[in-house]
């Protein structure tokens, strides 16, 4: 039912979330954590910058990315100075642009958990003479583990789902930057509706069966 | 008396009449690569005629696609003549309305001045990282690039450098923003008033691929409307000819 060329675009996509989510897990505690305690004045605006991806229609995000990290860019000449090339039309350009991408839906589940718990469980370990890392290891992420099975979901699903960004710093190359969903738009582009269906269909069943797995976890509100 | 008063409606009806038909609207489905042509078309249009054109710019097949799911469109300028085509057969057009509006100009363009030589022997030597094409699947503008490099025997050995914009305009970002340091573009997006808008640029003999004809159609929603049957009259004007011409098309 999937050509070659379908698979390979499936394949490419759950790479690039799993990556991504993993990348994002290990970023985006601390910025959550920071986020959830801190009394700086930056707090407002980090919290405003992780959360412009929400409301940034992706080819903004997509535009400037393009102009950063190509070779006249300021990420660009980084990169090519540090002998990396640039990274546009590379996977790794992909992962680097879906990090920024699904930043806010790893964060914000995992910052509101990190506050609903609280000083109080970290002060009492104090006491019991736990050292900071301790206490984050064996305190908070057990009690923050609901927030984050929620950003990992939700990190992961909104990779999947992200096209605007890869459609322009992708470059639509086979099994290095075409993912699902630019697969489906260029089946309707070369009006081949059947095969556009078939991926169409799965990325919509597929997007319910998560949204439904993180709605219905028992006891636990969806956003913590 | 009793005459006057049925002539001050009947001259208001007049009046109302040919003010509706002054200030008629037409959508216009605009093929990506003709953007600039059909803005500078439009307002003289409007200019002429009184008559507003609202273009709505995409990928031809995503036009398509709208078109055939009840987009309100009137007239449709498609970036290849298959696409009118078509809708022709599959009843979607005014009958007889279809008609070459312009023939595309396939250009190999840089960014960097100096970079494209006037022979196209860049090609050869490969000496870059990414040639950008549009969807030949899709584009006519990327089917005619890879009858090009078919006929140079260049296809194998570079296809491992593509990158594929979805339609001109995206691969025309590729290449301004540098990321893909050449590629084949339309040359109305690269020449102003004939001239090169800058970087540097092969202009693609017409015998190396099949002549990328766009066609142009009215389609059902425009048909006894007079504002569609204007644009394609002000289309077929030898005024709109010099501003299409002037975008590098040929006619």
């Amino acid at each position: 039912m999937l050509s070659e060329v379908d698979l390979a675009a499936v394949w490419l996509t759950f790479k690039l979330a799993s990556l991504t989510t993993a990348i994002l897990m290990v970023v985006g505690t601390p910025i959550a954590w920071w986020l959830a305690r801190t009394r700086s004045k930056w707090k407002g605006v980090i919290g405003a910058v992780v959360a412009l991806p929400l409301v940034l229609p992706p080819t903004v995000l997509g535009f400037y990315l393009l102009i950063a990290l190509g070779p006249h860019g300021p990420v660009g000449q980084l990169t090519q100075s540090l002998g990396w090339g640039v990274l546009p039309f590379t996977f790794a350009g992909l992962v680097v642009a879906s990090v920024f991408y699904s930043l806010p839906f790893v964060v914000q589940p995992l910052q509101q958990a990190f506050e609903a718990i609280g000083p109080r469980p970290l002060e009492v370990a104090a006491t019991l003479r736990a050292s900071p890392w301790d206490a984050f290891f064996t305190v908070v992420l057990p009690l923050a583990k609901p927030g984050f099975i929620t950003a990992a979901i939700l990190g992961f699903a909104h990779t999947v789902g992200e096209f605007g960004v890869v459609l322009m710093i992708g470059g639509n190359i086979p099994e290095k930057t075409r993912v699902v969903s630019v697969q489906i738009y260029d089946h309707v582009e070369a009006l081949e509706y059947a095969e556009a269906h078939v991926l169409a269909g799965g990325m919509l069943l597929f997007s319910f069966l998560v949204l439904l797995a993180l709605y219905s976890r028992k006891g636990t509100n969806a956003w913590k | 008396m009793k005459s006057r008063f049925i002539a001050l409606p009947a001259g208001l009806v007049l009046a109302i009449s040919s003010l509706t038909a002054q200030t008629a609207e037409v959508q216009v489905a605009v093929a990506a690569n003709f953007t600039a042509p059909m803005q500078k078309i439009a307002a003289e249009f409007a200019k002429d005629t009184g008559h507003k054109a609202l273009l709505s710019f995409g990928a031809t097949g995503k036009l398509y696609a709208q078109i055939k799911n009840g987009a309100p469109f009137q007239v449709f300028l498609a970036a290849d003549d298959k696409t009118p085509a078509r809708l022709e057969t599959e009843g979607d057009t005014v009958p007889g309305s279809r008609f070459t509006y312009a023939i595309g100009t396939l250009v190999l363009w840089s960014a960097k001045p100096g970079f494209v030589d006037d022979q196209g022997e860049v090609l050869k030597k490969s000496e870059f990282k990414h040639l950008a094409i549009t969807n030949p699947k899709t584009a006519p503008y990327g089917a005619a690039a890879i009858a090009t490099l078919t006929q140079f025997g260049l296809l194998d050995s570079l296809q491992s450098k593509f990158v594929t914009g979805e339609n001109v305009s995206q691969t025309y970002q590729f290449i301004f923003t540098g990321n893909a340091e050449l590629g084949f573009v339309a040359l109305s997006q690269v020449m102003v008033d004939g001239q090169l808008t800058g970087g540097s640029a092969w202009i693609v003999p017409a015998d190396l691929h099949d002549p990328i004809r766009q066609d142009a159609v009215i389609l059902a929603n425009g048909k006894d409307q007079p504002a569609a049957q204007a644009l394609v009259d002000y289309l077929k004007s030898e005024k709109a000819k010099v501003i299409i011409k002037s975008y590098g098309y040929a006619l």
